[in-house]
């Protein structure tokens, strides 16, 4: 078909190649050809920040970005985080500082706030919380998210191999 | 929601992604950044047969200095925008500018020339551009035109851009140093457009204005300068006469359309406000 396309990316460190429909949105591509089920699609209209993922050293809303957009990209989900069998100091401080209840949203908060440490180590709380306005909670009214992250930046200050 | 089936293109020069407008015709859309075309697809308000993708074309992205104007592609993103020490050293209201727009993710894939060529009344670029006197260039069969800020904006959706064109590159004379400016915007929430916002760029002499630039975002079919509000400033010193006579003239000059955000009389006072504010703040910036 003339609208297929083969596109080849870099997921998590390991290279995929997938035949797309033009019109096919990434996160149905993670979800389900890849059998990444870590993104979530929440609202699907580029509000609630659940599908986000790491592509090319941003933050991106995977509802919001086609599949054949890709191409020769490198990109980052929550399953990433997790190395060796040890989670993310990210993860970690979500689960110590009870940064999250439902879990809805925690895959995009985990891969934005990864994100946000990249290029802003040491974020202070409204940094932060500027750095999050693009991901929705709609359980912990976000005060324990913020704890998470300042923790996890402090965890990540200390020990940056991490 | 899925876009209806398209073709997907991706050139990857401007020449390129011209011939294919022409070949294709009609029925191409050209994709920046798509975060407002991908989800007019999904919602079917669109539903082009093709995609040609700008998003290869490395000639339209960056921003430079070229004499005494700075040089934006049109596919740099606002996040670039934001990122950019010659902006914030030179154009520092169109950092502020970007800082407003929808969220970070967002602006990760939002780009410039989008924001400015979509022409959606509620998109913050087309105030800002307007208020910064930019040209854009337009690139068609026949080579590259330069239109200015001021007209390009017809009505909703309606640019200038011909439908054989592309938007390649953003020129913004640099202001005087001492200008003050602002953005001033009132949203619901991150990510809403706004209810209104205004941006403002200031020239003093001697304590009194010598230029102003007044544009509206969202309070009518495009932005819309507010010429005798500008007019109005000059050669005063800013004051609440001067500031609140500026400010009835821009309110004067809307024709916001009543939704969920607010009605007509709400919303014309919002942009009076936001007005206001944006001409204290430029004024405690402006030097002169």
């Amino acid at each position: 078909m003339a609208n297929t396309h083969t596109v080849s990316f870099t997921l998590n460190g390991k290279g995929v190649t997938v035949d797309v429909p033009a019109r096919e949105l990434l996160i149905h591509t993670l979800r389900e050809r890849l059998a990444h089920t870590g993104p979530h699609i929440g609202c699907e209209t580029s509000h609630c920040g659940a599908c986000t993922v790491d592509l090319d050293g941003t933050s991106v809303k995977s509802c919001t970005v086609l599949t054949v957009q890709c191409e020769g990209g490198d990109m980052l989900t929550v399953e990433g985080l997790e190395q060796g069998g040890v989670l993310h100091a990210l993860q970690q401080a979500f689960h110590e500082e009870h940064g999250l209840q439902c879990g809805y949203c925690t895959p995009g908060m985990l891969t934005r706030a990864y994100r946000l440490l990249k290029e802003n180590p040491n974020a202070d709380e409204q940094e932060i919380r500027r750095g999050l306005a693009g991901n929705l909670c709609r359980c912990t009214g976000y005060q324990n998210i913020v704890k998470a992250v300042q923790s996890a930046a402090r965890k990540l200050a200390a020990a940056p191999a991490a | 929601m899925i876009p209806a089936s398209f073709d997907y293109h991706a050139p990857r020069s401007v020449a390129d992604a011209v011939k294919l407008l022409v070949d294709l015709g009609g029925d191409a859309k050209l994709l920046a950044g798509g975060h407002s075309l991908l989800p007019m697809m999904k919602l079917r308000f669109a539903q082009p047969a093709h995609l040609i993708d700008l998003g290869r074309i490395a000639d339209l992205r960056g921003i430079a200095q070229s004499g005494d104007e700075i040089r934006i592609g049109a596919m740099t993103t606002e996040a670039e925008l934001l990122r950019s020490s010659l902006l914030a050293e030179k154009v520092p209201l169109l950092v502020e500018g970007a800082g407003w727009i929808a969220d970070p993710q967002v602006r990760a894939r939002g780009t410039i020339g989008g924001d400015i060529s979509h022409g959606d009344p509620g998109n913050d670029q087309p105030a800002l551009m307007l208020a910064l006197d930019a040209s854009f260039v337009l690139h068609g069969p026949k080579g590259d035109r330069v239109v200015k800020a001021d007209g390009y904006f017809i009505g909703p959706y309606a640019t200038q851009l011909e439908p054989d064109e592309i938007l390649t590159q953003i020129r913004i004379p640099v202001p005087p140093p001492g200008s003050g400016w602002s953005y001033q915007k009132l949203k619901r929430k991150t990510g809403d457009f706004a209810t209104a916002a205004t941006a403002v760029m200031l020239q003093m002499k001697g304590g009194r204005v010598a230029k102003a630039s007044i544009a509206l975002t969202n309070v009518g079919p495009t932005a819309l300068k507010a010429s005798a509000a500008e007019a109005s400033l000059v050669g005063k010193a800013i004051d609440d006469a001067s500031v609140g006579e500026a400010t009835r003239l821009a309110m004067g000059i809307c024709e916001p359309t009543s939704d969920q955000r607010g009605d007509v009389a709400y919303k014309t006072a919002m942009c009076g406000e936001m007005t206001r504010r944006a001409l204290q703040a430029a004024a405690a910036r402006a030097k002169g």
